[in-house]
């Protein structure tokens, strides 16, 4: 499978997040901003960073850019697009995730080792956890505090919308401690946690996040 | 050359952090009596031509396309009637 990785101007984790593809057992393509084309790839990650300074709004001119013209097209046809922190804030900002990110409740950047919960095994990126388990990636953001108004997150939870959930502590006074959430389809995900660098034992915090980089082929083979 | 505003709030019910910082920091410096701040975006846009109808009717949806984020912010579009260089300082 290839999976492309997109490269904004700002980016900080597209080298990690192909990384992390590879470990998988999958193929990283390197895409860029400013193409329209997303070279034949299945399925795309949107990594963390700050794309375009984070002007005006976190993921809002990244939004526009040529290549998520491609990805939102892609998206509504069902490819798997993955948005992690950053790559979570163009989602909302694209509209193919609901909800918002706003600037941290306690209004500093907050970096850690976050237990989770994943709450649905049934997107295409998570699959290859069971729901209920429970997994620790790192955390780094500033802009992480997930918001929506209270019908949207009710039926959020009544889907099974919400992806996964922060365990022990709300890093960031997200509404109901949501770290991800998906669209109805299951195909697009976003994520504020970062799942690609749980992904080797030597560095960050154990490998709890490689199963977001195995999910599609054990989807594709389910 | 006409100038129109778009003011940009975050909605009464989405926390800002910001807002509360401000706050925070005000009786800090001496201030008092302030109960609450709220903090938003102003964009200035000059306009070519006359300031029509349909002009603002783009500027409306240039707000709510790109100037805001209508998940968590309001916006409010009007016309600023002196644009003279300068005339910003007194106004």
């Amino acid at each position: 499978m290839k999976i492309g990785v997109v490269t904004f101007p700002g980016s900080l984790d597209d080298v990690d997040a192909a990384r992390a593809v590879g470990l998988g057992g999958q193929e990283a393509v390197a895409l860029w901003h400013g193409d329209h084309d997303l070279k034949g790839v299945d399925a795309v990650v949107l990594p963390g960073g700050f794309s375009y300074g984070d002007y005006l709004r976190c993921g809002a001119i990244s939004r526009f850019s040529p290549v998520m013209t491609e990805v939102i097209e892609a998206a509504r046809k069902g490819m798997p697009v993955l948005g992690i922190c950053n790559g979570f804030q163009i989602l909302c900002e694209s509209h193919l995730l609901p909800g918002a990110l706003i600037r941290n409740d306690h209004r500093r950047f907050i970096c850690r080792d976050q237990r989770l919960r994943i709450e649905n095994d049934r997107t295409a990126w998570t699959s290859a956890y069971t729901a209920g388990q429970e997994i620790t990636l790192v955390l780094k953001n500033g802009e992480g505090g997930y918001v929506a108004d209270e019908p949207t997150l009710d039926r959020l939870e009544g889907e099974g919308q919400v992806v996964a959930r922060y365990l022990d502590l709300n890093p960031n006074g997200s509404a109901r401690d949501i770290a991800g959430v998906s669209n109805e389809r299951g195909n697009v995900v976003g994520l504020m946690p970062h799942p690609e660098h749980s992904v080797e034992e030597l560095t960050g915090s154990g490998t709890d996040g490689l199963g977001f980089f195995t999910s599609l082929v054990e989807s594709a083979f389910a | 050359m006409a100038r129109v505003v778009v003011d940009v709030m975050p909605k009464p019910e989405i926390l800002d952090p910001q807002g509360k910082a401000v706050l925070g920091a005000l009786p800090r410096l001496g201030f008092s009596g302030v109960t609450d701040v709220r903090q938003g975006k102003r964009f200035e846009l000059e306009i070519a031509g006359e300031i029509t109808a349909e002009v603002l009717a783009e500027v409306e949806k240039m707000a709510e396309t790109l100037l805001s984020n209508p998940v968590i912010e309001n916006f409010a579009v009007h016309v600023e009637d002196d644009v003279t260089p300068g005339a910003g300082a007194q106004a």
